[in-house]
This record gives structure tokens, C-alpha cells and sequence, in this order.
């Protein structure tokens, strides 16, 4: 079990890092061909002034129509989101982790503070599965892969958390975490996690024809 | 919740269109044209759109319908192109039908959804795209063809013959001169500071709007004309069934003739969707990044005859006045600071929408819809009880609504609702309250 303990934090842990950055690389690359190829006439008008003034718009909690319609969806967005990356870098455990791999030391959150977040990521997770189930505007146009990305990213939540409060093996749960970490890192570019690497992009390109040729705001 | 198999309106050009097709035949078109029309663009919405359903609340169908999540703007894409996507383009002709009357009659490409979207994906442009699929395949309702045939044939919307046209303005130019004795609308002047230019309704059925144009222009002191050639019609229904080669040829065209009278600038009557064309949709398709003469929309006409003091008034209106904030011009181009100005300036007292401004609800007649004719007349009174409800809790009888489209909807929308209010024109209310000369 200790073998595939090291086995899962040493080689495999390249793999899904490798996997991500190249398939990241070659997702934006690849799209950006396609976008000089056929949508010049959008491309023409993207603005870094007003892309970055919608971006940050849109971070701001109830500043868009969007945000201020359903209350709900925006915090548990906003509360997963934040969550997600303060667990992922910040968590004591992972601090070890970037410490001892790379050498690089950070602060970490205190210990009870990483199980609070990673709890309340677990349960913004649940909020948003209730959201597909329940809500007929939801539910409609919910897909299998909306349900694949959502599952891929709350396993490594429910195993870190169980792994810490020690139920079951806390070796095999801890493995198990790291599996299922690795696994949504490699493909975040390949499903609809994918948002992560093109959001900014829609988003500044939304803004930049609202500011640019629209004279409105996007929100 | 309802489907659109549920609500399946009747029209020739739908059944006749799909009456022609084959599963073979819409894969070869829908494959065709998304591999050379779209790009990283349709990609990039597909995939980035999380299915979070926030874009709902921000269509006046939807909320119109009692929140049917069939109305919503990423259903709407989901059934349509969303699908195309994932099927390859393998779907039956009844499918088409169904996926036209939504891209067609179920959504005014009004972009009111842009602004509930945390990613920013453009449902417009996706509904555009189906519609230009559905163009492709022959699939498009049978009033509004109509109209965009007339666009190829006649370089205007409505059939319009070349001398028809002139004896309009001749006709208006006469009938003005009784009120109004120097009066002229000038054909054809080389230079002048300003090309008037109209939609195909205004001399066809509206024409008392350019009388009452050529008669702020005559007070006003204004060097104008206008154009005895086709080209004339700034407006363009080709852009919304999909037909985007004549979308460029009558953009050309409109732009080729104010070059060819070498005037300074373009200004258009109170239209919205013309507007679109010219900076948004049209000048792309021909390629130009910025408006190759420069076009101003009356809003901004008027707004600035005002600050100049070129419009003198009277008294001001008395009755309140609501304002109807048309998408075109204010979420698509920014003019809400302008029309208030020229509203207030004009009327005594402004009972505004509530939402308003860039956050305004669509007049459920743009985009084409009102184009598609009678068949579709329900589809848009059940479509808006939003805006009957929006108007009718301003508690006064008139609309100022800048824009021929929001016009014929929201009319439509008072008679269904009986909600006993006008609308009014922007030149309707400047004509009424302007100094005229005492005869």
C-alpha cells in the first residue's frame, strides 16, 4: 500500500500536472488558431481595458444582474470558488506538499480552518447538485457531463476530509484523495472544468463589445 | 414545463421549407456551416457554458410564461444549436422546423441575457448562427422571407419601387409646404452636412414621420438630403432571417450612396435594428472595423440640435411620459444618458420603467420577430406580459419609444393587454410642441 502511497505522490503526480499544463497549452493555443482563423471580425474588437473592467465587474458578489437573481447560486459560487483555491494551496497538508516537492514555502491555514472550508466546499458542491435536481431551469438542461465535472471535483474534497478525520485506512483514504486530485487536475482542460481556462476569455470578450462598440455595461 | 413540440404555430414557409429535407441534407448544411462560419467563438460557449441557469430571469419569454424553463435563453441554445453540436447535424426536418420557430420567433437577439450570464456567453450570436442554419436549409418563416426578398430584389423592405420612393418625398415636401412655406427635402445635394436616411415602412405607412423629420430639419436650419437612389432604406431583415450575403449588399449599398453624395455624416430615423446593422453586424460582414461614413441615430440627432438650440419648443409636454429603452440603440449602443436628456428636455414630467436603461425589457418585436407576421402575433403578446405589467405600473398614458420596431410591439401590447396608453415618437412629440410659422 506504502508503494502505491509513493507511487501516486511521486510519478503520477507528474503525470496529472503534465497532462493539465500541456493540455492546457494546447487547448488555449489551439483555440486562439481557430479563433485568427474564423472569427476575426470578433477578435477585432477585443480590448483590454474593458475585457479586464468586466472580469472584475463580474468578481464583485451581487454587482450583476446575474449575481443579484438568485442569491443563492452566487454565494455558493463565490464561497465554492474561493474555497477551492484556498484548499488547494494554502491547506497545511498541501503546504507540506509544495514544500517539500519544490522547495517553495507559503503560509498554510491553521489546521481546524483547512477542515471548516474544505466542509463548506463539500457543501457548496451539494448546493449545486441540489440546484440540477430540483430547479426546473436547471434540471432541463443538465447534462451527464455537467454531473461528471461536478463529481470529479467534490471526490478529492470527501476523501481529504475523511482522510483527516481518520475514517477508514487513513493511508488507503489519503491515496484515494490523491487519485482523485490528480485525476481533476488532468482533466480539467478536457471537460467542462475547462471554464477555468477560458472564462477570462469569454468574459473580456463579452466586455469588450459591451464597452467597446456597445457603450453599455455587461452587467 | 412545456416544450416547443407543444406549441407548434403553423406557417407556409416552415412547412414548406421542411417538406424539402433530409436528415442527409441538414447534416451536409449544419456540418457546412459550422465548420466554415463558426469558430473558437461558438466553440468556447458551448464548452464554457456551465448550464447554471442564471441567464433565465433575464428573458422576458421566460418570465412571461410563469418561469417555463423551456423559455430560457440556455434552453433555447441546448435545443437548438447546442444540439446541431452534439448530434453532427443529424436531426429530423421536424426538428428543424421546431429549432427554427425558436431561433425565429422565440428570442429577439435583444442580449438582455448578457447581463445575467457570469460567463459571458452571447446567446444572440448563437441564435443568430441557428437562424443562419435554418436560412441555409430554406427553413425560414413565410412574412419575413418575404420581406428579406424584397430587401434582394428592391434594395428595401417593402417592395418599393424607385419612383415610388421619390414621389413620397415629393408628396410629404408638398403637403409640408403648406405649413411650413420655404420648406424643401432636398434630392440628392452633393455635400450636404447630413444624409437623412429612413426604413421601407416610413414612406410606405408611416409617412407622416418623414413630413415631420424634413419639418424639424427646415426649423432647425439644417443641410440635408436625401437620397433618390436605392440604398435609401437603411433598414435590413436579412440580417435577422440569416441571409448575410444580402445583409452586406444592402449595407453596401446604404453606405455607397451617402459616399456617393460625399455628405459628412448619415443620420437615421428612429429605428433600432438599422442601427444594428450598421455598427454591429452589417460593417462586419463587409469587413469594416468602424462605420465607413459616419451614422448617428436620431437620439443623438436631436440631442445635439439641442444643445446647439437648434430645436425650439413651445412649452413642454404636459402629460407624464414613460420611456421605452429600445436594445439597439441603448444596450447595443449606449444612447440612455442622450434619450433622457431629450425627453426631459421636451416633457414636463418622466415616470420611468422599472427595469430600465441597458436593464430594460425587450418589446418582444425585435430581432425579427414582429416580421414573422400574423402566424406569430400570439407568440409575442404571450411572450411580454413583463412589459404589459412594466408599462401599466407606470401609471401614465404615454411611451416616448425611439424605435419602429419597439413601436409596432409595444402597440400590440397595449391593445392585448388593454392597457390604454400611445406611444409616441421622439419627431412626433418635437413636431407637436415645435414654434411653427403663423400662416
Amino acid at each position: 500500500m506504502t508503494d502505491i502511497y509513493t507511487f501516486v505522490t511521486g510519478p503520477l503526480a507528474w503525470v496529472a500536472f503534465g497532462i493539465f499544463i500541456i493540455g492546457s497549452v494546447y487547448r488555449l493555443v489551439s483555440m486562439y488558431a481557430l479563433a485568427k482563423a474564423k472569427d476575426g471580425s470578433s477578435l477585432a474588437y477585443m480590448s483590454w481595458f474593458y475585457g479586464l473592467r468586466s472580469i472584475l465587474a463580474w468578481m464583485v458578489p451581487f454587482k450583476s444582474k446575474g449575481w443579484q437573481s438568485d442569491p443563492l447560486a452566487t454565494v455558493t459560487t463565490f464561497v465554492f470558488h474561493i474555497a477551492f483555491l484556498l484548499v488547494a494551496v494554502f491547506l497545511n497538508a498541501h503546504v507540506v506538499l509544495w514544500d517539500t516537492a519544490f522547495g517553495i514555502s507559503i503560509p498554510s491555514l491553521p489546521t481546524y480552518l483547512g477542515d471548516i472550508i474544505s466542509i463548506l466546499a463539500i457543501v457548496c458542491c451539494a448546493i449545486f447538485a441540489y440546484r440540477r435536481l430540483t430547479l426546473p431551469h436547471v434540471k432541463g438542461i443538465t447534462r451527464n457531463q455537467d454531473w461528471f465535472a461536478l463529481i470529479l471535483v467534490v471526490l478529492p474534497f470527501i476523501t481529504g476530509v475523511l482522510a483527516y478525520h481518520q475514517v477508514g485506512s487513513v493511508l488507503v483514504m489519503t491515496t484515494l484523495h490523491v487519485i482523485f486530485a490528480e485525476l481533476l487536475i488532468a482533466l480539467i482542460p478536457f471537460t467542462r472544468l475547462s471554464h477555468a481556462l477560458f472564462i477570462l476569455f469569454t468574459r473580456a470578450y463579452m466586455g469588450s463589445e459591451f464597452g467597446g462598440v456597445r457603450h453599455a455595461n455587461d452587467w | 414545463m412545456s416544450t416547443i413540440a407543444d406549441r407548434i404555430v403553423p406557417d407556409v414557409g416552415l412547412e414548406a421549407g421542411i417538406a424539402g429535407l433530409t436528415t442527409e441534407r441538414i447534416q451536409e448544411v449544419v456540418n457546412q456551416t459550422l465548420k466554415g462560419e463558426t469558430g473558437a467563438k461558438l466553440k468556447a460557449y458551448k464548452e464554457t457554458c456551465m448550464r447554471c441557469g442564471l441567464c433565465s430571469q433575464g428573458c422576458h419569454f421566460y418570465m412571461s410564461h410563469d418561469q417555463d424553463p423551456s423559455y430560457s435563453p440556455v434552453s433555447k441554445a441546448t435545443e437548438t444549436m447546442y444540439e446541431l453540436i452534439d448530434k453532427k447535424g443529424k436531426v429530423t426536418p421536424e426538428r428543424i422546423y421546431q429549432m427554427a420557430q425558436i431561433a425565429f420567433t422565440e428570442c429577439n437577439l435583444c442580449k438582455r441575457c448578457a447581463h445575467y450570464c457570469p460567463v459571458g456567453i452571447d446567446i444572440a450570436y448563437i441564435m443568430t448562427m441557428v437562424r443562419r442554419i435554418c436560412y441555409l436549409l430554406d427553413v425560414v418563416p413565410q412574412y419575413i422571407r418575404d420581406t428579406a426578398h424584397s430587401h434582394s430584389s428592391t434594395m428595401n423592405q417593402m417592395w418599393i419601387k424607385d419612383d415610388e420612393w421619390i414621389d413620397s418625398l415629393q408628396w410629404q415636401e408638398d403637403e409640408a409646404r403648406d405649413e411650413f412655406p420655404d420648406l424643401r427635402i432636398p434630392l440628392d445635394k452633393e455635400g450636404a452636412d447630413v444624409y437623412y436616411s429612413v426604413i421601407g415602412p416610413e414612406p410606405k405607412f408611416r409617412t407622416q414621420l418623414i413630413y415631420q423629420a424634413a419639418a424639424i430639419m427646415n426649423a432647425a436650419g439644417i443641410d440635408w438630403t436625401m437620397p433618390s437612389h436605392p440604398g435609401w432604406d437603411n433598414s435590413d431583415m436579412c440580417m435577422y432571417v440569416g441571409d448575410f450575403e444580402n445583409m452586406g449588399r444592402i449595407k453596401r449599398a446604404h453606405y455607397e450612396s451617402a459616399q456617393k453624395l460625399r455628405v459628412k455624416r448619415i443620420v437615421m430615423g428612429e429605428c433600432g435594428h438599422a442601427f444594428r446593422s450598421i455598427y454591429d453586424m452589417g460593417n462586419r460582414w463587409l469587413g469594416y472595423k468602424e462605420m465607413p461614413v459616419p451614422v448617428i441615430h436620431a437620439i443623438e440627432f436631436y440631442w445635439d440640435l439641442i444643445q446647439e438650440g437648434k430645436i425650439k419648443i413651445t412649452h413642454k409636454y404636459e402629460k407624464p411620459v414613460t420611456i421605452q429603452d429600445p436594445c439597439n440603440v441603448i444596450r447595443g449602443r449606449g444612447l440612455m444618458d442622450k434619450l433622457r436628456d431629450v425627453v426631459h428636455f421636451l416633457c414636463e414630467e418622466v415616470v420611468e420603467m422599472t427595469p430600465n436603461r441597458e436593464h430594460n425589457y425587450c418589446c418582444c418585436a425585435g430581432g425579427g420577430v414582429i416580421n414573422c407576421g400574423p402566424p406569430f402575433k400570439n407568440t409575442r403578446m404571450e411572450g411580454n406580459r413583463v412589459k404589459a405589467d412594466q408599462l401599466r405600473n407606470t401609471g401614465v398614458k404615454d411611451i416616448v419609444i425611439p424605435c419602429h420596431n419597439c413601436h409596432g410591439g409595444i402597440e400590440d401590447i397595449i391593445g392585448y393587454y388593454d392597457l390604454g396608453m400611445h406611444g409616441k415618437f421622439i419627431g412626433d412629440i418635437i413636431y407637436e410642441l415645435m414654434e411653427k410659422p403663423e400662416l
